[in-house]
């Protein structure tokens, strides 16, 4: 089975940077995720959208952990949306929810950012 | 004999002679009358063979003591048989009953008798040594076929089936059955005993000691399981019982399949051979044969047998093997032999065509020929046997009345995203099973997890390392096992990751598998020993059947 390596699209949305993600989120996601964070400058908020992940493994939650981590000290929010329900779950387990408000779409994610100030 | 003797006494009644005359066969007297019994080397018999007529003893002037006790059992003339210048019997005659002295004509009678008869004689000699060699050969074949089938009773139907490992033996009897014997022992803990034997003696007698030895090595064995334990009982109680002039040279060895481990004593058998990559070693122990003297000690060695290495246990049939020329095959042969040993079974059938070429075609073999290999892989054990083996394990400890049901069993390379072809090939084999799409899902995360943890950390990425993967259905779970060969790694205990640390990069972003498997399964365990770990998911399936 051929891996598909994850593509990014980041679109900007008011104070919020959109990162629509598609592919597979494992350790070869490493490289395009960080770059997609780097493109976002001026930002609070970055919305992570899965919509278009259909697999995420343990390596894949290492690289979300690591993106998570940079943002936090750079003071930026994430958040995430669009995840299928198990990796939702997956999410809880290990406690990224706890880091990350997950939203059902990219609407309501949109909607649920605190107001530009 | 009988007919013959009626045949002379008719032709000497038809003249009217006397009855009485016996007639005595030099290589097997019998006759009516008391036989006399003529010494090889007595004078007499030099000169009947020369004598060229009837002889009488009368005035025969010869030393003999034949000669006095042929006349003192009341014989006048003897006639000499000899057919082909060999003196094959005699005609004893009596003093004729009328007691006039024999005539000249009675002499030449008697001399054409005697030409006439020898050849029949000699005849019915040969037929009857014939018709005695025939029941002996008769009796012998029978005994070998006895022995044979003793000695098919007792070498081992099948072959142990351990997994990494690669096991071979040959046996080939020589015409005249040897004493050899092999045999495969289960010990406790799964450990295997080996032995390796020969009697001496051949034929029933030695297939006999042979059958009585490896019943007291399969009695003690499993209950001493220390090499040295059980040669020392067995010598004890078969010195009991030994035949005088035999004894069994024997090796007996306790393996220990999943560390390599090889104990053994040696009780006067040949001594193995042990290939590794660098060398031939010899594995040596000193003991006395079986059965010779009681209170015997046996020294107890213990060696290892790492991965690639091979053990080649022989007895004496192929190293004590002649060519036409007299010279034997010999054990530095069989040593240098085992220096450029392929692998797999052609250990002993590169051995077999080079005695093949050393002893040339026409050899009778001499001696029985037994040879045992045991080769640790180098890699990959066969995991679908490691996998049958344990599942079947479990169920039987079990007691489980339901047989478990294998859905899949198959390997994968450890390639970095193998784990996709894990769980697409697992999710199809588990689909009969309608698993609750949430469930699934875990499934096939936690099938994903275990198999990049075999790639990634157990075979190191090495892609000619395969990754076995079952899934069985054992009463209502279903059990998912993915083995690889890092099993003398130490597993860390699965804790809870601290996300805190990682996100203010304390700590390695990674490290997550276990953890979320472990979340992922209703029970997970693990299995390891010093070649294979293998991580077992276990899923509780619903109702009471096989989980529909």
């Amino acid at each position: 089975m051929e891996a598909r390596d994850l593509a990014t699209d980041v679109r900007r949305q008011g104070d919020a940077a959109i990162v629509h993600l598609s592919g597979e989120l494992n350790s070869s996601a490493e490289g395009p995720l960080n770059d997609a964070y780097d493109e976002i400058t001026d930002v609070s908020t970055v919305i992570l959208n899965f919509g278009d992940v259909q697999y995420i493994n343990s390596t894949g939650i290492a690289v979300i952990v690591g993106v998570l981590g940079r943002a936090r000290r750079e003071g930026k929010s994430i958040v995430a949306c669009g995840l299928m329900d198990h990796y939702k779950e997956i999410f809880q387990i290990t406690r990224l929810a706890d880091f990350m408000n997950i939203y059902p779409d990219e609407a309501s994610a949109v909607a649920g950012m605190p107001a530009a100030s | 004999m009988a007919t013959r003797t009626r045949s002379l006494r008719a032709i000497r009644r038809r003249k009217g002679a006397e009855p009485g005359a016996v007639v005595e066969s030099a290589s097997a007297p019998q006759s009516e009358q008391a036989p006399v019994d003529i010494s090889p080397g007595d004078p007499l018999l030099a000169y009947l063979e020369s004598a060229g007529g009837p002889v009488d003893l009368d005035s025969l002037e010869l030393e003999s003591p034949a000669k006095e006790e042929l006349r003192s059992a009341g014989v006048q003339v003897v006639v000499p048989l000899v057919s082909q210048g060999e003196l094959i019997g005699l005609l004893n005659l009596g003093p004729r009953l009328s007691e006039q002295e024999y005539s000249a004509d009675d002499r030449k009678l008697l001399d054409t008798l005697a030409g006439q008869a020898a050849p029949a004689v000699r005849v019915a000699q040969l037929v009857r040594e014939q018709e005695a060699e025939a029941r002996e050969r008769e009796r012998v074949e029978q005994e070998l076929k006895v022995a044979t089938l003793i000695q098919q009773q007792f070498l081992p139907r099948e072959l142990p089936d351990l997994p990494a490992w690669h096991i071979a033996a040959f046996y080939r009897p020589a015409r005249e059955v040897g004493g050899d014997f092999y045999d495969f022992i289960e010990l406790p803990e799964g450990k295997l005993g080996i032995v390796v034997g020969d009697v001496t003696d051949k034929g029933v007698p030695a297939a006999l000691v042979m059958a009585m030895t490896q019943s007291l090595l399969g009695a003690e064995a499993p209950r001493l399981v220390s090499p040295s334990e059980v040669m020392e009982r067995v010598n004890d109680l078969l010195v009991a019982d030994m035949p005088p002039k035999m004894f069994v040279t024997c090796l007996y060895a306790v393996l220990d399949p999943s560390s390599g481990k090889l104990q053994y004593a040696n009780a006067g058998h040949n001594v193995p051979y042990v290939a590794t990559d660098d060398a031939v070693v010899e594995f040596r122990a000193t003991g006395m044969p079986l059965g010779l003297l009681p209170g015997m000690k046996y020294e107890e060695k213990e060696g290892v047998l790492g991965p690639g290495d091979t053990i080649l246990l022989h007895s004496d049939g192929l190293a004590e093997a002649h060519n036409g020329d007299r010279e034997m095959f010999g054990f530095p042969r069989l040593m240098k032999h085992m220096e450029h040993r392929s692998t797999g079974e052609a250990v002993i059938d590169d051995l077999l065509k080079e005695l093949d070429a050393f002893t040339g075609r026409d050899w009778e073999q001499e001696d029985d020929i037994t040879l045992v290999t045991l080769q640790r892989s180098r890699h990959a054990p066969l995991f679908a046997e490691v996998l049958g083996a344990r599942s079947s394990a479990s169920s039987s400890q079990d007691g489980s009345p339901e047989k478990d049901r294998t859905l899949a069993e198959f390997e994968v390379a450890s390639r970095p995203g193998n784990e996709r072809t894990a769980m697409a090939r697992i999710t199809e084999a588990v689909e009969e099973l309608d698993i609750p799409s949430a469930r699934l899902e875990r499934l096939k995360t936690a099938v994903a997890e275990a198999t990049m943890n075999a790639i990634e950390h157990g075979n190191n990425n090495q892609a000619d390392i395969p990754v076995g993967i079952s899934a069985v259905v054992e009463g209502n779970d279903l059990v998912i096992r993915v083995t690889d060969q890092g099993g003398e790694k130490a597993l860390a205990e699965v804790e809870q990751p601290d996300l805190e640390a990682k996100l203010a990069g304390e700590q390695k972003a990674r490290g997550w598998g276990l953890f979320l498997i472990k979340n992922m399964v209703d029970e997970m365990n693990v299995d390891s020993d010093a070649t294979l770990h293998t991580i077992e998911l276990k899923f509780h399936l619903k109702g009471d059947g096989h989980g529909s």
